[in-house]
């Protein structure tokens, strides 16, 4: 009897009387995010859907061949003959985003590797909040410094109009350093302490701790950080556009003018109708940045798996 | 406060400390050490945590100077050179005074790439030298067996022994007189354990080791010598047999019974 009421007791104590409400509760959070799952879910599929539908019509409905798209460097929508060849802009989108890597990826892993290895305390306290600063600045700004210093410098120094390949690619590895930077800080100081130690305790100078250990070790991260800058490079219209020059030929020198497949796009939206022809063919342009941005992140993907720290 | 030693003049010193003291900042960490390591012996450290024996086993290839704030006086003397001096070459002390660690800590490259790493660093290129040293260093510590047909690996598919035995031979590929281990079994299990005091017995016949051990019966299965470490200072330093059999000091008696620590 006595132990009865015991077992009671503890029943009453540990099990709910109606715990009706709580899993109402727990299933309205649970459906709360999965909304928002699907819902950012949908909206990839929608944009991936729709862009691959408006980008593909020009070869479909209006007859563009996808050859002379992918092969011809002439570009001429408007013309009586027109013209639909992108390569001018795709090889120009590429160049910028290469070159633009070429001269962010050696300064920001050397400005991270001077953050973590080599002035920890001081070198961070200042690096950290100039990156932080560079990141904040909008695109316009950059265009706009570039359009009135960069421009006129490369004009008196290396000839040409200063618009040019070259003004493109500066303002670019400009913004994408913090990016690579950022990124390449946090895969040094994500380093085991102890690769280091253990490769003083041998007896490497630092520059040989840094150079045979540190950055093979760090590397697969350090690939991402550069494919990260790359794919804001291409992606960038409005800063590029400012300093470019936006023509439609093939530039046969770095200090030549040319145009990228954003700069072409933006510029030419406004004034071409939706559906027709010279529209449609923008839309393939940005089918071919949406494909790029899919190998841009598979890069990723593939590189961070093989992470070892 | 270290006791002088009785020892047979054939012995042969590799170190010589006179009142070594350590500052970290305004902390000294080692007081006034009087301390001898001998040739071709296993000298273990014991002592609670914060004793100060994993900062006095760093003195020994100057690791501790890469810890900021750090100050030393005293003398470090090693063959016939004060360490304390500032022209001391730390890349041919450290290729001479060999360390490993807690934890087995291998670049992430091939097994082969490990063990001659060192080798590289100090200028050697040819090809079928490097790959004699390898060869002989993974077979002092028992891995050749073991690893022959994947040296192209990478170090970081071994197990926990097998990286702490790796850790051992690259450390011994440049030919070192002296090996450090900072607690080198503290990480792995039993088994793996076992195998490291083995090596180190076996390492005895050629280097002189010096172990820092949270372990006492580690100690008392391996060293010939154990010095008995307390709040910065050396208590007590003798045959190991003598310090857990019958120590002189009252406190390396309390420790080494379990009192304590």
């Amino acid at each position: 009897m006595d132990n009865k009421t015991m077992t009671m007791a503890a029943s009453q104590r540990l099990l709910k009387k109606s715990n009706k409400s709580a899993l109402q509760k727990e299933k309205r959070g649970k459906y709360l995010v999965l909304a928002s799952a699907l819902l950012i879910i949908s909206a990839t599929i929608a944009i991936t859907i729709f862009l691959g539908s408006k980008g593909l019509q020009a070869f479909i409905s209006n007859g563009v061949s996808i050859y002379e798209f992918l092969t011809s460097t002439k570009w001429n929508p408007t013309a009586e003959n027109p013209l639909y060849g992108a390569v001018p802009f795709i090889l120009g989108s590429f160049a910028v985003t290469i070159l633009s890597a070429l001269i962010a990826a050696p300064l920001g892993i050397g400005g991270a590797i001077f953050m973590t290895e080599i002035a920890p305390s001081w070198g961070k306290k200042i690096l950290q909040p100039v990156i932080e600063l560079l990141v904040g600045i909008p695109s316009v700004v950059y265009g706009f410094i570039g359009l009135s210093v960069l421009v006129p410098f490369l004009r008196d120094t290396v000839g040409g109009q200063g618009f040019s390949l070259l003004a493109g690619m500066i303002v670019l590895s400009i913004m994408i350093l913090p990016t690579v930077t950022s990124i390449a800080t946090d895969a040094m100081s994500s380093l085991p302490k102890g690769l280091r130690e253990s490769s003083y305790a041998i007896g490497a100078t630092r520059w040989q701790t840094i150079w045979r250990v540190l950055i093979p070790a760090a590397m697969p991260t350090l690939l991402t950080a550069i494919v990260l800058g790359m794919a804001r490079a291409f992606g960038e219209a409005l800063a590029v556009q400012m300093v470019i020059g936006n023509v439609r030929s093939l530039p046969s020198a770095i200090t030549d003018p040319s145009a990228t497949l954003t700069t072409i796009i933006t510029l030419n939206m406004g004034h071409t109708t939706f559906g027709s022809v010279e529209n449609n063919v923008l839309w393939s342009l940005a089918l071919i940045l949406l494909v790029m941005s899919f190998i841009f992140i598979l890069l990723i993907r593939y590189l961070s798996s093989r992470r070892q720290f | 406060m270290g006791q002088a030693i009785a020892t047979p003049a054939a012995e042969k010193s590799v170190f010589d400390i006179k009142n070594l003291n350590l500052w970290y900042g305004k902390n000294l960490a080692l007081k006034d050490i009087d301390f001898t390591i001998y040739n071709n012996e296993i000298t273990a450290i014991i002592g609670p945590s914060g004793c100060g024996k994993s900062t006095f086993i760093k003195t020994l290839n100057l690791m501790i100077q890469n810890i900021p704030g750090v100050r030393m006086s005293g003398e470090i003397n090693y063959e016939q050179t004060n360490l304390l001096n500032d022209r001391v070459d730390l890349v041919d002390l450290r290729k001479k005074v060999g360390m490993v660690f807690q934890k087995a800590n291998p670049f992430p490259k091939s097994i082969y790439e490990n063990v001659a790493y060192g080798p590289k660093i100090h200028g050697m290129k040819k090809k079928g030298k490097l790959d004699e040293i390898v060869e002989r260093s993974l077979r002092d510590v028992f891995l050749w067996d073991e690893v022959k047909d994947r040296l192209n690996t990478s170090a970081l598919g071994l197990s926990g022994g097998q990286q702490q035995r790796l850790c051992i031979a690259r450390a011994i590929a440049t030919k070192p007189d002296v090996i450090l281990m900072d607690e080198p079994t503290s990480a792995l299990d039993p088994i793996s354990t076992i195998k490291i005091e083995e090596l180190a017995l076996e390492l005895k016949k050629n280097y002189s080791i010096v172990m820092v051990t949270h372990n006492m019966q580690q100690a008392a299965r391996v060293s010939d010598r154990t010095a008995f470490f307390l709040m910065g200072e050396l208590i007590e330093y003798d045959q190991t047999n003598k310090i857990f059999s019958a120590p002189s000091d009252k406190r390396t008696e309390d420790y080494v019974t379990g009192r304590f620590g």
